[in-house]
């Protein structure tokens, strides 16, 4: 017996209905599963204080591993525009004139306790996190770049041209600012910054990440044992990023 | 005291030439607010070390230039000066055209001029750039029902309490410009108490000579009658401006001069700094400040119309020159991280930064000019803003 027209109809619909049900539900439970494989699904909290210990001892003047991992992980390629190309991470020549000692190292967003540039963000895109990772909101940031005048360390750069080939983790956006996130994607999955692990791989391991506010972390005891600086300490904004050797 | 009339413009071939000409310079101006945002801001002169440039150095001029075209409707009625009351209408008409063209300047060269709806709808009210938003609405209301009841004689009882409110709210409005900078404490040029009331002396000296430019051109343009009396009395207070400004620099370079940790910048603005430092002693000192004193004090001068125009005129560059010295040199000086040190980096870090401002930029700035004289010369078509007759008797 041939196929009535009315069953083709009832197939096609129940055939419709089902993969409609399986795109649906397939990626909920897709996301599912990534969510339970996050290790700290739970909120960011205030108890721990993420920070960075820069040993300036063992940066090397040529070297610029922490520059390049930066730049891969984050995609800021320049545009042969030094002036106006994005820096998040820049290596730091100091000489000291009455004695001709020198001294390198990476200068990035300082992830102060009170952050300028949280304070005159007229928006809030330039925000804290509990955690003490200062990030700019790309969605509401209206590229005033007021937040590039306050900030004492010029840790932030404004993208003066359209984008291509982003890395899905790291969103940036034309007439928007950014600067050093301190890889909170890498943190959030429990791992170290893109800067740390590859001066630990290739440099000569003067980068130290670790939780300022636990007393058995490495971080925290190197700081208790050395004496460190905080760059422009007078400003009184309490560091994230602390240095030796200066 | 005879009862003054007001009237509308006419329509001459003077006044469409100029409604033509100001008509050309919005459009360039949007046109470059279009080709900056569509590229990027690389086609600027701005980058990561000069971040705001020629468009802030425009808006800020206009922005403060607004509060003090507001000079000359607060004497009228708050200080019951009645002689200056005829003129209180195109007062508020100039200080309103004013902010708008600076306020239209500032938005267009935002990275994201889409999401100005993001700065109406979030706000941080520690930023000072949020207070201003209000600020500056707050502004546009105020002198917009005090033009109202300058203009409607059922309201007109509550003019002398809104302008009260005016006075007020524009001086915290100033206030609240020069904090932009006096905040920034990163900044050696900046971090300083004494911007706030800098921009406030400044303003009494932009917006003067802006009304006394707008208000010749109106008057003779319509060929009414302008005595001598008032326009004396307001040389007289352009020349006091001038002077209080200058006396404020002073004391901002001095007191800089004096301690250690500033004498480098000090240095650069105004020895080493470029066209900062010639923007300075010509624009800012020469032409903006030393030579309209010349022309409004020297009695050769004296009810010289043509003088106290140039002197005007020689104001509002001077403004913008000073503007540039502010804004660009307080960027182009470094950021001191390390005192003491000889500091390089392939971010410019311990350099001077250079700063050329681009075409498109200029014509973003003039086009905010133009919009704020283009609101003005539609204003007095379209409304009885000015007098018919303001001659000598009116003012006795």
């Amino acid at each position: 017996m041939s196929e009535q027209p009315i069953d083709r109809y009832r197939r096609r619909l129940l055939g419709g209905a089902v993969a409609a049900g399986t795109l649906t539900l397939a990626p909920g439970l897709f996301l599912h599963r990534l969510a339970e494989a996050k290790p700290d699904a739970d909120p960011v909290t205030s108890i721990i204080r993420w920070g960075l210990l820069v040993d300036t001892n063992r940066c090397a003047s040529n070297c610029t591993a922490c520059v390049d991992a930066c730049r891969d992980e984050h995609g800021w390629t320049g545009h042969d525009r030094p002036r106006s190309d994005a820096q998040w991470i820049r290596k730091v020549e100091l000489r000291d004139p009455a004695t001709g000692r020198e001294v390198s190292l990476p200068m990035m967003c300082q992830h102060c306790a009170k952050p300028p540039c949280v304070d005159v963000c007229p928006t809030g895109a330039s925000f804290k996190r509990a955690d003490g990772i200062v990030l700019v909101d790309k969605h509401i940031c209206i590229g005033c770049r007021y937040c590039m005048l306050a900030c004492p360390y010029k840790a932030r750069s404004f993208i003066h041209e359209e984008l291509s080939h982003q890395k899905p983790y790291s969103p940036r956006g034309k007439g928007t600012v950014e600067g050093c996130t301190l890889c909170v994607h890498r943190i959030d999955v429990g791992q170290e910054p893109a800067c740390v692990e590859a001066c630990t791989a290739d440099g000569r391991g003067a980068l130290l990440f670790g939780d300022l506010n636990d007393p058995k972390s490495a971080i925290y005891q190197a700081l208790a044992e050395h004496p460190s600086t905080q760059v422009r300490a007078d400003l009184n904004l309490d560091l994230g990023v602390r240095y030796r050797g200066l | 005291m005879k009862r003054t009339r007001y009237l509308e413009i006419g329509t001459s071939s003077g006044y469409l030439l100029l409604l033509a000409v100001l008509g050309v310079l919005v459009a360039g101006g949007a046109g470059a607010a279009w080709f900056m945002e569509h590229q990027g801001h690389h086609v600027t002169g701005m980058d990561n070390q000069v971040a705001w440039g020629m468009p802030h150095v425009f808006a800020v001029f206009l922005i403060v230039a607004a509060s003090g075209a507001l000079n000359v409707a607060s004497i009228g009625s708050v200080f019951a000066k009645v002689e200056y009351k005829p003129l209180a209408r195109l007062s508020g008409l100039l200080a309103i055209a004013l902010l708008a063209g600076g306020l239209a300047i500032l938005v267009l060269d935002l990275g994201r001029p889409d999401r100005l709806i993001v700065a109406m709808t979030n706000y941080n009210f520690k930023s000072i750039f949020a207070w201003n938003i209000f600020l500056y609405n707050g502004f546009f209301l105020i002198v917009a029902i005090y033009l109202w009841t300058l203009m409607d004689p059922s309201v007109a009882k509550y003019g002398k309490r809104i302008g009260l409110l005016a006075i007020g709210w524009r001086l915290v409005l100033t206030t609240g410009t020069g904090s932009i900078f006096g905040f920034l404490v990163a900044r050696q040029a900046y971090d300083a108490a004494i911007l706030a009331p800098y921009f406030i002396v400044l303003s009494l000296a932009f917006g003067m000579a802006a009304f006394i430019l707008v208000m010749l051109v109106a008057f003779n343009g319509s060929g009414r009658t302008l005595g001598g009396a008032l326009l004396g009395r307001l040389r007289n207070l352009l020349g006091v401006f001038i002077a209080i400004a200058l006396l404020v620099v002073t004391t901002y370079y001095l007191t800089n001069l004096y301690a250690a940790e500033h004498q480098a910048t000090v240095r650069m603005i105004l020895l080493d700094g470029g066209s900062v430092t010639t923007t300075f002693w010509i624009g800012q000192v020469l032409l903006g400040s030393l030579i309209p004193l010349g022309l409004i004090y020297h009695p050769l001068f004296r009810d010289s119309r043509p003088a106290l125009a140039s002197a005007s005129v020689l104001v509002v560059l001077g403004g913008l020159a000073t503007m540039y010295v502010i804004i660009i040199g307080g960027q182009s000086v470094p950021l001191v991280l390390f005192p003491g040190m000889e500091v390089s980096s392939s971010f410019f870090d311990g350099s001077f930064n250079p700063y050329a401002p681009s075409l498109p930029e200029m014509a973003l700035g003039l086009g905010g000019g133009a919009l704020a004289l283009l609101l003005v010369a539609l204003g007095v078509r379209v409304l009885p803003f000015l007098p018919d007759a303001l001659p000598d008797t009116a003012a006795d």
